[in-house]
């Protein structure tokens, strides 16, 4: 179900440098961290020294290997809501918990009206989304709308605590819709892509491709 | 997709009843006698009230569940939770009609069809709107809910009215079963077809967008599972799917219609019993492949815990 969405005017979004990412899950914590104590949280964190800990995260790194050993590459993969334009698990929801807000294009879920019934994770082909299973409410990232806004933090601070972690500057934050912002224009002259784009639902958030570099000698 | 047993009782045992309440609306039209349909009547809605209250075991907040109606304009969801209950409503106030014999229209019985119709369109929708989900995203899906949930109410109609007027008033509904359980099971054979044949057009390729011939996940990010690894695998093995297939098959749609043949021959109750409780058992299994089948894009994340 294809439904005619209203394009924001700004739309922030992440943009996620593969070149530099080093997978050092420090995104991952720093995400639980802010999230579990801010408003979206506290989020599950069942079982979490034992064999088998589980819990709720807005954002994972992975890592993949592409190619053939010797000429193999590990690539670290953090993987999180990509707040899309088209996104199909807004229109599912049955209660309107689940929307886009109009004034940035943030993907949220509203807590109190979510019912659990986890429709909206079904229509999402990236499951970018996880039911809380201690509060039962469908959570993901919020790009920490509830920081990004702060005025009592210095501009400078307000970025989503992913970014702010990352040591290794592998993720932007900024408006996809201002032509001038450090986010476009590293999508523009770095060839930054979307993830499943053979499924339309236009994801704001964009992946910069490693560069290929020639084999050198040592 | 993990199958949750409570959408699977409540999709069954809703189809039942409404497709017991299309046959009941087709007694009336040719005069059948009026308490006889209310009980019938009844037995819809008692079957729609279980699957009701199933659908609640699905949700993580049951008690909010009121809140459902209102995204009506974008979500089937929403509207399978508006038609339910007037479908039941419907159906309720059509038997009351029949238990007081009083003279009526007709008007309950065709919005009562309607809403049947709908209720199978929405629940359907809910499945097939989903369009990276290949196995469902197809019109069979919506044919295949219709058509399944009208069989089994069609076996049980005829099971109810074999054994309140006998072999002669029952003929039309046998034959009404038999040839519901037919179609049913060459549009769900269809599909089963259609799935054997679907190539998945999301690859590792496009989920993380490295173009590499060869490219192996080696950690997903978590030891220990997460939502993801619960609610989109069925976390059973090949053998195990195909043979519920098998049983699904069996029972849903092979020994009913046995039994149903034979019992236009040598009518006796207890072989249109069996063959409601055969379909029943079998819709189980087939709702379980449903949804087993269902092969979720996201699931090409999750192939490797470290």
């Amino acid at each position: 179900m294809t439904q005619p969405t209203e394009t924001p005017a700004k739309q922030l979004a992440l943009v996620i440098d593969l070149n530099v990412c080093v997978g050092c899950h420090a995104c991952v914590t720093s995400c639980k961290s802010w999230n579990t104590s801010g408003s979206a949280g506290p989020l599950a964190d069942l079982n979490a020294y034992g064999a088998q800990p589980n819990g709720t995260f807005f954002n994972r790194v992975q890592t993949w290997e592409a190619g053939e050993f010797p000429a193999s590459e590990t690539i670290h993969f953090p993987k999180s809501c990509l707040h899309c334009e088209d996104p199909p698990c807004v229109p599912v929801c049955p209660t309107g918990a689940s929307y886009k807000r109009k004034e940035d294009g943030i993907v949220l879920v509203d807590y109190d009206k979510c019912i659990g019934c986890k429709y909206c994770a079904w229509a999402c082909p990236y499951g970018a989304r996880e039911l809380d299973e201690e509060r039962q409410v469908m959570t993901k990232c919020t790009l920490c709308v509830d920081r990004i806004y702060d005025e009592k933090l210095a501009p400078e601070d307000r970025k989503p605590a992913c970014v702010m972690a990352c040591p290794t500057n592998a993720r932007l934050f900024g408006d996809v819709k201002d032509p001038d912002s450090e986010v476009s224009k590293a999508i523009r002259e770095r060839g930054g892509y979307s993830l499943m784009p053979e499924w339309e639902t236009r994801p704001a958030n964009q992946y910069l491709p490693r560069l290929v570099r020639e084999a050198q000698e040592f | 997709m993990h199958p949750a047993w409570s959408v699977i009782f409540f999709t069954v045992l809703a189809g039942m009843g409404q497709g017991l309440f299309l046959m009941l609306v087709r007694a009336d039209a040719h005069g059948a006698e009026p308490r006889a349909l209310a009980i019938g009547g009844l037995l819809s809605v008692v079957l729609m009230c279980l699957g009701l209250a199933c659908s609640f075991l699905h949700l993580g907040h049951p008690l909010r569940a009121w809140r459902a109606v209102a995204m009506w304009r974008t979500s089937w969801l929403s509207r399978e939770v508006i038609v339910l209950p007037a479908t039941i409503a419907v159906v309720a106030l059509w038997s009351l009609e029949h238990f007081l014999g009083k003279p009526h229209t007709g008007a309950l019985g065709v919005a009562g069809v309607l809403l049947c119709f709908a209720l199978w369109a929405c629940t359907g929708m809910i499945y097939a709107c989903l369009r990276f989900l290949r196995e469902w995203a197809h019109w069979l899906t919506l044919l295949n809910f219709t058509l399944l949930g009208w069989m089994s109410g069609a076996t049980a109609f005829a099971a109810y009215w074999f054994a309140l007027h006998g072999v002669q008033e029952s003929r039309f509904a046998i034959a009404a079963a038999l040839a519901l359980t037919l179609a049913a099971a060459a549009t769900r054979i269809a599909s089963l077809v259609r799935n054997r044949n679907l190539k998945p057009l999301s690859t590792p390729q496009s989920a993380i967008g490295v173009k590499a011939a060869k490219l192996k996940q080696m950690s997903q990010g978590a030891t220990g599972g997460s939502f993801n690894t619960r609610e989109f695998f069925h976390g059973k093995s090949a053998l195990v799917v195909r043979n519920i297939k098998w049983i699904a098959l069996g029972l849903a749609f092979a020994l009913p219609l046995a039994l149903l043949l034979v019992a236009t021959k040598a009518p006796v109750l207890w072989l249109l019993a069996l063959a409601v409780v055969s379909q029943l058992l079998g819709l189980l299994a087939e709702r379980w492949l449903f949804f087993a089948q269902a092969n979720h894009p996201q699931n090409i994340y999750y192939q490797a815990v470290a």
